[in-house]
Order: structure tokens, then C-alpha cells, then sequence
């Protein structure tokens, strides 16, 4: 898989938030074997340095790191992150959220394209956390967008694929786009299912770091993705309504 | 002067965003700064005058999804 140049061996990205301790990620992350996991900026605190002790964790695990701008609700705010995360984490990529509605995290897709042109256009390498509407897509692609990655549901609902027809629509409409699915999986099988209908990867977190055993749930989503992967490059079989037998009906003993 | 950082109103005497990092005990931290919502790059902190009522963010890398 080929994401703004970089050659990415996993199709599984993977959030650092939320786990039960800084060990129990770093062995998820492990686990997963993903070579990409998002970060975040937040206000350092003045005693504990957090932040400094966060990153020198992910430094030694070896991945590619993707910066968010989680929480931003303007372009303003967007940009502003964008910039302090590409001098902290020295990389052009930018995971891009602007959140529109609050109860959904639903982004705020009016915000993201205008986002999306500025940053491009200063060099960013854009991610953008989006819908499955088609036409926002385009708009993305046109402000210079080479990925996207549209959400599955709500971010930490674990509700898997909501709008499989859009998301099908979605990959059937940009057949040469990475579309990686961000957001709203809960169980391997959302993830096998996204990788199944040509998605090319997704990104996990909630799913992962709030399960019961992180680091177990990490690798049987990497066992999911892979087993979906292979799936779509071996082509499935059309549903259809009806039953058709599978054993040969010619031949048929004790019929006239 | 009055700064605020990062949400806290603070008293200093800090001429710029360099000093005040220095204050804050941040000078060799891996940090992003803003100034009124403005990036500040790190070659330009000695360079950014403070003033009164200045709003400043100093980010940190933090977990994310």
C-alpha cells in the first residue's frame, strides 16, 4: 500500500489513546504489527511532562507516526494544529478532523475541505477524516488530497460499517484513492468486512485499547485485516437471494 | 505582565516566548508553541515579543486516535 509515497506494509493503523497503561500500547502496537499509529498535541502539563515521556515511548517502537487535529472545531484551529504538529513530530502527514456536531463527532465537512485546500497547498499530506458522500470526496481530491478516510460510525461507537452502500459507492467512485476507514469499527470482523469490499486499510483505536485484553484484540484484528485482504484480492462471489446448490444437481440419485 | 498559558493566567517578567518556555521549565522539552492562536515556530520564540494579556499554548505530543 502506497500512502503519499511512503511503501506501508500493514493495512492496520492504530490509536494510541485510551489504553490502560503506556506498556499495554506498546505491546498492542507490537501485536498489531501496524507501522503507523495517530498521536495527538495536547497543553503540557508542568510537572508530570506526560507528553515528553509519550513520546519517547512511540520514538522506540519504530512506526510512522500520523498527527490528528482531534478536537478542532475551525479551520482556524485546524491549521494552527497542523502547523505545531508538523514541527513537533517532524512529518508533512496530517490526520485532519474538523468536528461539526458534538453528540456524533460527525466532521464538519464545509470546514475540512477548506482545511484541507490550505494545508495542501503549504505542503501537507493530507489525511482527512470524512463522510462517505461522494461529493465531498471529489472536493477533497480536488484541494489535493491523495488519501481519505471515511468513517465507519461515530468515533468509539464500535458500530462497524453503518453505510455499506455509500462506503461501496465511495470505493467504486475512486478506484485509484487509498481509502482507509477511520473511525466507528468494534469487533475484527468490521474490519475484515471493510478490507473484503476493497477498502485498503483501517485505523483502529477504541476497539483495541478498551477491549478487555488489548494486546490479544491488536492481533486478532491483524489477523482480520489479513484474512479480508487476501479475500478481496481472491474475488468474492455476488450475494444473491436465492439458494444455488453447490453439489452438482446432475446425476441426482432417486429422481425420475 | 499578565500571560495566559495554556488556559492559567500567570505573572512574568518574560520579554519573549523564549524566556517564558525558560520560566515554565520547558526549554528542552519537545514542544509546539502558539501565541494568540498564531504557530510559533521554534527559530522564532526569541524573536516573539510578549505582552499583556497574551494568549499562550505550549503542546505537547499527547496519545490520539
Amino acid at each position: 500500500m502506497q500512502l503519499y509515497g511512503a511503501q506501508v506494509g500493514s493495512r492496520l493503523l492504530l490509536g494510541t489513546a485510551r489504553y490502560p497503561s503506556p506498556a499495554v500500547l506498546a505491546e498492542a502496537v507490537r501485536a498489531s504489527r501496524s507501522e503507523i499509529v495517530t498521536v495527538s498535541l495536547r497543553r503540557e502539563s508542568g510537572n508530570e511532562r506526560s507528553g515528553q515521556a509519550f513520546w519517547a515511548l512511540i520514538r522506540g517502537l519504530g512506526v510512522r507516526v500520523l498527527p490528528n487535529t482531534a478536537g478542532c472545531h475551525s479551520v482556524k484551529e485546524a491549521v494552527t494544529t497542523a502547523h505545531m504538529a508538523r514541527e513537533v513530530f517532524g512529518t508533512p502527514w496530517i490526520k485532519l478532523e474538523v468536528i461539526g456536531e458534538d453528540d456524533t463527532l460527525q466532521p464538519d465537512v464545509f470546514g475540512l475541505t477548506e482545511a484541507a485546500r490550505i494545508l495542501s497547498a503549504e505542503g501537507f499530506e493530507v489525511f482527512p477524516y470524512t463522510t462517505e458522500d461522494l461529493v465531498v470526496a471529489e472536493r477533497l481530491v480536488e484541494a489535493g488530497c491523495r488519501v481519505l478516510m471515511p468513517w465507519g460510525a461515530p468515533i468509539g461507537s464500535g458500530r462497524g460499517l453503518n453505510n455499506l452502500f455509500g462506503l461501496r459507492t465511495l470505493r467504486a467512485r475512486f478506484p485509484e484513492i487509498p481509502l482507509i476507514i477511520d473511525a466507528g469499527l468494534g469487533v475484527p470482523s468490521h474490519a475484515a468486512q471493510a478490507l473484503e469490499m476493497g477498502y485498503d486499510a483501517v485505523l483502529i483505536n477504541t476497539a483495541v485499547a478498551q477491549a478487555v485484553k488489548p494486546v490479544a484484540m491488536a492481533a486478532a484484528f491483524a489477523q482480520a485485516v489479513a484474512a479480508g485482504r487476501a479475500a478481496w484480492e481472491a474475488g468474492p462471489i455476488e450475494a444473491r437471494d436465492f439458494a444455488a446448490p453447490s453439489t452438482p444437481v446432475i446425476g441426482t440419485a432417486f429422481r425420475q | 505582565m499578565r500571560i495566559l498559558v495554556n488556559g492559567v493566567w500567570r505573572e512574568s517578567g518574560a520579554a519573549g516566548l523564549d524566556r517564558l518556555l525558560a520560566e515554565l521549565g520547558y526549554q528542552d522539552a519537545v514542544v509546539s508553541t502558539a501565541v494568540n492562536g498564531e504557530f510559533v515556530a521554534t527559530g522564532a520564540r526569541a524573536g516573539t515579543r510578549l505582552a499583556d494579556g497574551d494568549r499562550v499554548e505550549v503542546l505537547a505530543p499527547m496519545q490520539g486516535g
